[in-house]
């Protein structure tokens, strides 16, 4: 049990000169005990880099990495005290099932009596019990994984628990499953777990907090919620929700925007940005309807029937924009027009989301 | 349902170019054997049917021939174990010991290939001279020493020649299977094995031996045969000797069939030899199919 502080970790694979040499760009962060976090990025954007990091496969090139307020940068991954779980099952063949588990154990030296209740305990929360005296060698590759993720939650003592996209190998079906048994060990634990992927869905439903990684720099941290209604950067907008949010490029001066050719009123205002400056205006599709009357001009290109709701792919201008056809409204031709929520949608200076002062 | 598959079997006519080649190649070559293995002959080209009479001189260990044979059998089998014996586990660690990334690791491949790239009978002159008690290194070193050691006289020490010799010469083969084998293993293994507290044993025994397992088959096949059909090397360092010492099956059979013109005894032990590589061949085979089922399964 323990938090963990990343104080200024960034990492390059070969000599860093500049910026764009770092694989991650120095991070400060504090990985609360006890809560369940997820790393979400797409490929490349430094997420198992990190991981590595913390569990001392990786040692980072700059900052300190601290457990409570012990300074483990340079410390091996042994005397570290982490379990991490990989992308594909990595099993010990000659062992049973039972044995694979007690392995972390084993090693730690744990008197046997406290080994072989743990086993099963780990066994039972996994649906392993029926399996634990079975080879490991012969099983299927998601019974693998579940004894990959078993041998990660086996020691009790951990500092955390590390998921490189632990499901990955596994059937759409079974998926659910073991997400929501992660959650449930997580409850019944009380561990740090962070766990990485570039599945939203995956790091929405498990995680408390999710920290929305791109090109190397940890872009949000907050809880799903935040990241839905306040992306604070346009990749977090684009990337969480599917379709991703839209952006308009216009100019703002006061409280209107300005965008090919229409004038736009917002519910706040941006003192702090100077008059006439280039922006982007963000907003949800789920907050972007189509209107009969009053709203933007737009033509529609194409709807898709998504069978809960519709959602009509415009074109306002130049500019493509996704938004939601409300129940029942029927479009006719090619003209129509949108009309935005005004309580949800965001200003972005330089991709950086801008607070604005309700008016 | 009926059968409503088109019943036609000349597609079989292609395969009579292969027949015809493996007939010519193997077979016909094979016959002459076997047609001395059952016939005796006086000279002249004259023969006369002895059935199975060879064969049973040769496996009836009363007789002089089947004395030697199975002399020449048993000091086989003793070096193949030993060289096994020494060579498996030696080109595991040797193997163990190879870089896995940078420039040493073609510096490092190509120092330990050497030995193989070099002529067998070469390999059997090097070691010849190198084990000569006057100019030879070795041999002098150890004379030297005061150790007794001469390959010419000493049955022990043609022993330790010509095992060391293949050591030398074959470890290599077995360390660049291995490393082949290592190499393969995926990095999580050894990521997973850290995290959860593997000791350096531990993680031989449990991920890059289980690994192994295939390629050691494989290079104990190949040591196997190799060791156990050797001629070239032991010929030139002792010739078979001192005495009958290092005369192995492949040197008497030469000496039977070559030297005193036994054509009989010579056919007789040529395919009982080449039965028993058949033999353990076939074991190997059938155990690697039937551990690759059974981890299908």
């Amino acid at each position: 049990m323990a938090k963990i502080t990343l104080d200024g970790i960034g990492h390059a694979y070969g000599p860093a000169r500049t910026d764009t040499d770092y694989a991650l760009k120095p991070i400060h962060h504090v990985w609360e005990a006890g809560k369940a976090y997820a790393l979400l990025g797409p490929s490349g954007c430094g997420k198992t880099t990190l991981l590595n990091i913390i569990s001392g496969l990786v040692i980072p090139s700059a900052g300190r990495l601290l457990f409570d307020e012990r300074d483990v940068t340079r410390l091996s991954t042994e005397k570290r005290n982490i379990a991490q779980v990989f992308q594909f099952p990595v099993i010990y063949d000659t062992m049973t099932v039972a044995e694979n588990l007690a392995f972390p154990l084993k090693n730690r030296r744990m008197p046997r009596s406290l080994i072989e209740a743990r086993v099963c305990e780990i066994a039972a929360m996994l649906d392993l019990t029926g399996d634990l005296n079975r080879r490991a060698r012969g099983l299927t590759a998601d019974a693998k994984q579940k004894i990959s993720l078993g041998r990660g939650l086996v020691r009790s003592d951990v500092s955390a628990v590390l998921f490189d996209e632990p499901l990955t190998v596994i059937d759409p079906a079974l998926k659910w499953e073991l997400r929501s048994k992660l959650k449930a060990v997580h409850r019944a634990l009380d561990l740090l777990m962070i766990y990485v992927t570039h599945d939203q869905t995956e790091a929405l439903t498990f995680a408390d907090k999710v920290v929305v990684m791109n090109d190397g720099r940890a872009v949000q941290i907050g809880t799903p919620a935040d990241l839905f209604e306040r992306p604070e950067h346009t990749f977090v907008g684009y990337f969480i929700g599917s379709p991703g949010m839209n952006f308009l490029s216009g100019r703002l001066t006061g409280r209107t925007m300005s965008t090919e050719g229409h004038a736009l009123d917002l519910d706040h205002a941006y003192p702090s940005l100077p008059q006439d400056r280039a922006v982007k205006l963000g907003i949800r599709p789920d907050y972007a309807t189509l209107t009969a009357a009053n709203g933007l001009p737009v033509k529609v290109r194409r709807i898709d029937d998504l069978g809960r709701k519709r959602l009509a792919h415009v074109d306002l201008g130049s500019q493509p924009l996704v938004v939601t056809v409300p129940n029942g409204m029927s479009v006719e031709g090619s003209d129509a027009r949108v009309s935005f929520d005004p309580r949800r949608t965001h200003i972005y200076v330089d991709e950086q989301r801008v607070e604005g002062i309700a008016a | 349902m009926t059968d409503t598959r088109i019943w036609d079997n000349r597609a079989w006519f292609f395969v009579v170019p292969v027949l015809v080649f493996v007939l010519f190649s193997s077979l016909v070559p094979m016959m002459t054997v076997l047609n001395y293995s059952v016939q005796d002959s006086m000279g002249q080209n004259n023969f006369f049917w002895n059935g199975t009479g060879w064969f049973q001189n040769l496996l009836d260990t009363s007789t002089e021939i089947g004395k030697r044979f199975q002399g020449a059998l048993v000091r086989n089998l003793a070096f193949s174990f030993l060289v096994l014996a020494i060579e498996i586990p030696l080109g595991i660690a040797v193997s163990l010991c190879i870089p896995k990334r940078g420039w040493t690791v073609g510096a490092v491949l190509v120092i330990i290939a050497l030995p193989l790239l070099i002529p067998y009978n070469v390999v059997g002159v090097i070691w010849q001279l190198f084990t000569r008690t006057d100019i030879g290194l070795f041999g002098a070193a150890l004379t030297g020493l005061h150790i007794p050691f001469d390959p010419r006289q000493d049955a022990s020490s043609a022993w330790v020649t010509i095992v060391l010799m293949d050591v030398w010469h074959w470890t290599s083969m077995v360390a660049l299977l291995c490393y082949a084998g290592l190499k393969a293993i995926p990095d999580a293994y050894y990521q997973a094995a850290r995290i959860d507290g593997a000791g350096r044993w531990a993680v031989f025994a449990n991920i890059e031996f289980p690994k192994l397992r295939k390629v050691l088959v494989i290079a104990m096949l190949l040591r196997f045969m190799g060791s156990f059909m050797i001629y070239t090397e032991p010929f030139v360092v002792t010739g078979g000797g001192p005495g009958e010492a290092t005369s192995f099956l492949s040197i008497d059979l030469v000496k039977t069939a070559l030297g005193q013109v036994d054509l009989g005894n010579g056919a007789a032990m040529s395919l009982v030899y080449n039965l028993i590589t058949l033999t353990v061949c076939w074991v190997f085979f059938t155990y690697t199919t039937h551990v690759d089922a059974r981890e299908q399964a």
